[in-house]
């Protein structure tokens, strides 16, 4: 049983988030901040109301699919790094369709939903494509077609019929037909105005990606090409045509965060700045959740809370920085894990022995 | 070729050298003297040892036991660099080189000459464009590596060893990747080093050279010293013997059995290897049903090449490939395996087993999407454990009841215990095995040979490509020796003869 415990991922996740939050701590005793006072508004931040709560929740939902995306290549050996960039697709196709064609309700909401899922997968599928077919490193087209992404989408937002004419740098608003949002009275009954129906569909399709992996065939290709690609091609798994798939469903995984954060929360899109980075939170949630579905639910879950949460940190003058801090440390130690592990198991073996 | 050997002068001396690695002893009471002049060969099979002793004397391991003595002084090389500064050198046999550097930056790297704070490129260049004059070590020092055939690499690596001052040279399978016009050049090289009073190993399985180039040879066999031969006194009839020689032993049970149709043809093959070397030079082979054909051969002869291409992991660049009469050449992998091609493969842990999949997992490497193992596309998770379980037992895997246990944990035999349920269990009409026992404990071994000879038995052709010659005579219905990419001599098993085999391996003609 103890053997078990320590050879669980999840007791290193859980170690790596309390030295995170060690570590930010000093941090925060340096800059002349209590650490008790921030850490307790952060709590609070989250926990003391049901709306904080349901914000969190919200706020959960694009990361656990990006989370989800990233995990999912991850199996089959491939570092997503570009889930920035199919997350931004995502987000122009749904806001596309959203604004141009108007449709029915709730069909709306679904084409937008399948369009983004298409523009994710296929900007992955690209990166695949170029990885599978010319050899490519996949890392730095996934890059590269980040920053496309990301100048594609302020193309289109200053384009005339998407522009908005109200006198902002964004993207006119989707269509009341294309919105996610769940009925009013949920918005009353947990006090957010945002609730929308995005957390469903991350956690239905965690558990989709989940039976996928371990319980297919195609699971079996995937994990056989992630283990040993040498292995999987002797035994006739042509890992090239795996490699594509997977690129691709990981792509549309990040495609439909970026629809579900547009149709649910924002409602348009903003001419970007900077990266918006929900991709490259998805990493973060990823590794948290050690690359498996279910996971990803409570890592996402969890970087969505310190995200609202850390907003309120601002109020007690704490830069809200902090939070980014605290998630980098944390997936530090989680890329540690192994020595903890060696550590911690030769501790427990000798004092076995000395009994 | 005129001996430069200084018989007044030793150079090196190594004396009872035993070097174990557990209960495993590599090098057992090895002895070794090379004189001024001299180039002295070191001949053995593969896992004889001989790279062992080498890197004994290069500083790599250090022995377990025994003396090395440099110019008469007793000495402990405890690494490289200590080898370095005394005088030795090492080529080996896979360049170490920066591909994207030049030849000049290559021979300097670790031992570059300073000014001030930067490499002074330029005395370098100067000093081996000296060394190459003097040694006729034809290089361009200006060249990149990644330019320069691969003769010129391998003088490349000469000239570093030379340029950190080297006296006595190691040559590690020197010939192994070169062309005859470019082995030619080398014997020269060797002639005008050490006519300069440098002294020469050369490690080498291939007895033809070593009548061209050598003064004296020891013989190793399994980590055993043989002998310290003249080589003028000796043929290569003889030196074969020495290096092979040996009681064949534990003849595996088999029955007479008239070999059938032919169930694998390989016609004219030719293929390349990374470097677009040609390793595949027009061969052909027959395999009936019935008949295990042992495919004899030192490593690197275009094996691994011909296993690739038969198992669709490589390309042919000409030639064909028949099974069961129909053309399959250049087909995928799973093309290969439908056709009813099987294999054993030459690297467990890299194409045999997926390491961290579990032994049920493993077991369906090929068949995880067909009934039973799967439905609809859903895993029978249920099927492949109870079929893992028969296969535990029928296979005797240990330890029992390792279904759920990741392959990766367990000892090599059982991991290629796995494969061979696996392989016989598939029952193709056609099985490849490339050393299919290489690592293996006695035990394991019988068992590999008793399912080798049960699908032979079955009416399957059987491939055996082998290192290990008694492996061969063993199993052998009928024996097909490779040597640089072609077939160039068989035999039947039951005439085999371990000499003529040896001989042929080497690249020398049977009578």
């Amino acid at each position: 049983m103890k053997k078990k415990i320590l050879d669980s991922s999840l007791l290193y996740t859980l170690i790596a988030i309390v030295i995170g939050f060690i570590v930010g701590a000093i941090l925060l005793t340096a800059i002349g901040v209590n650490p008790g006072e921030a850490y307790a508004k952060l709590f609070n931040g989250v926990f003391s109301k049901p709306k904080f709560f349901t914000y969190s929740i919200v706020y959960a939902a694009p990361l656990i699919f990006t989370g989800l995306s990233v995990a999912f290549s991850f199996r089959t050996g491939v570092f997503n790094i570009g889930a920035e960039g199919q997350y931004v697709v995502g987000s122009l196709a749904a806001a596309v369709i959203g604004i141009l064609c108007p449709l029915p309700p709730v069909i709306h909401a679904i084409v937008c939903l399948l369009a983004a899922a298409l523009a994710g997968a296929l900007w992955g599928a690209i990166v695949g494509v170029l990885k599978v077919k010319q050899g490519i490193n996949e890392v730095l087209s996934y890059i590269m077609f980040n920053w496309i992404a990301f100048y594609l989408s302020n193309f289109v937002v200053n384009l005339k019929a998407i522009h908005t004419d109200q006198g902002a740098e964004a993207s006119k608003n989707i269509l009341a037909s294309a919105s996610i949002k769940m009925p009013a009275a949920v918005a009353k009954l947990t006090g957010c105005s945002d609730v929308h129906w995005g957390i469903v569909m991350a956690i239905i399709a965690a558990i989709i990606l989940w039976f996928v992996m371990t319980k297919t065939t195609f699971g079996y290709q995937l994990r056989a090409v992630g283990f040993s690609r040498t292995a999987a091609e002797y035994a006739g798994i042509s890992s090239n045509r795996v490699f594509l798939a997977s690129m691709s469903i990981s792509g549309l995984l990040s495609g439909l965060g970026g629809a579900v954060q547009l149709l649910g929360m924002s409602q348009r899109i903003p001419q970007f700045a900077a990266q918006e980075s929900y991709g490259f939170q998805g990493i973060t949630v990823a590794l948290i959740g050690a690359t498996n579905p279910i996971g990803c639910i409570f890592a996402g879950w969890f970087y969505g809370a310190m995200k609202y949460g850390g907003n309120k940190l601002t109020v007690i003058q704490v830069p809200n920085e902090v939070v980014n801090i605290i998630m980098g440390t944390v997936i530090i130690f989680i890329a540690i894990a192994p020595v903890f592990k060696s550590i911690l198991t030769k501790m427990t073996t000798k004092k076995e022995a000395a009994k | 070729m005129k001996s430069n050997m200084d018989v007044s002068t030793v150079v090196i001396e190594m004396k009872d050298i035993v070097k174990k690695f557990g209960n495993f002893t590599a090098n057992d009471h090895i002895n070794l003297t090379v004189h001024k002049g001299e180039v002295h060969a070191i001949l053995g099979e593969n896992g004889a040892g001989k790279s062992t002793l080498m890197n004994v004397l290069y500083g790599m391991y250090r022995p377990t036991s025994g003396q090395i003595f440099i110019n008469g002084k007793e000495v402990s090389i405890d690494n490289p660099e200590k080898a370095i500064e005394l005088g030795i050198g090492m080529v080996h046999q896979h360049f170490m080189l920066v591909q994207p550097f030049t030849v000049t930056e290559n021979i300097v790297l670790g031992a570059e000459p300073r000014k001030g704070l930067t490499v002074d490129l330029k005395a370098a260049r100067q000093k081996i464009v000296e060394l190459s004059e003097k040694y006729g070590l034809a290089v361009d020092p200006d060249a990149k590596v990644e330019d320069i055939s691969v003769g010129m690499q391998q003088r490349v690596e000469i000239l570093k060893v030379l340029y950190r001052g080297a006296d006595l040279l190691i040559l590690d399978e020197p010939t192994a990747s070169l062309t005859p016009q470019e082995i030619n050049e080398l014997m020269d090289i060797i002639h005008n080093l050490t006519a300069a009073g440098k002294s020469i190993i050369i490690i080498t399985h291939k007895l033809k050279e070593i009548k061209e180039s050598s003064d004296n040879c020891t013989i190793i066999r399994r980590g055993k010293y043989i002998d310290t031969v003249r080589v003028a006194d000796v043929s290569e009839d003889d030196l074969a013997a020495m290096m092979v020689g040996r009681q064949v032993t534990n003849k595996v049970d088999k029955k007479e059995m008239e070999p059938g149709r032919v169930v694998v043809e390989v016609k004219d093959l030719h293929a390349k290897d990374y470097r677009g070397v040609e390793v595949l030079k027009g061969l052909n082979l027959e395999v009936h049903a019935g008949e295990i054909l042992g495919l004899a051969g030192i490593d690197g002869n275009g094996q691994s090449q011909l296993v690739e291409i038969l198992t669709g992991l490589g390309k042919a660049t000409s030639g064909q490939v028949l099974m069961n009469g129909k053309d399959v050449t250049n087909e995928t992998p799973k093309m290969l395996f439908d056709e009813g091609i099987s294999s054993i493969p030459e690297d467990r842990q890299k194409h045999g087993l997926v390491l961290d999949f579990s032994v049920a997992e493993n077991l369906v490497l090929q068949n995880y999407a067909v009934a039973p193992y799967a439905k609809n596309g859903i895993l029978q998770k249920k099927v492949i454990r109870e079929h893992a379980t028969d296969m535990i037992r029928d296979f005797d895997i240990r330890p029992v009841g390792c279904e759920e246990r990741l392959a990766g944990q367990l000892s090599g035999g059982n991991q290629q215990k796995v494969i061979i349920a696996r392989e016989v269990t598939n029952d193709k009409d056609f099985l490849i095995a490339f050393n299919p026992t290489r690592g293996l404990d006695v035990g394991a071994i019988e068992f590999v040979h008793k399912y080798l000879v049960a699908q032979r038995n079955k009416g399957r052709a059987i491939l055996l490509v082998s290192f290990e010659l008694d492996e061969i005579m063993n199993l052998s219905d009928r024996i097909d020796v490779i040597f640089d990419g072609q077939i160039d001599g068989e035999m039947m098993g039951a005439e085999a003869d371990e000499y003529k085999l040896g001989l042929m391996m080497a690249g020398g003609k049977a009578e």
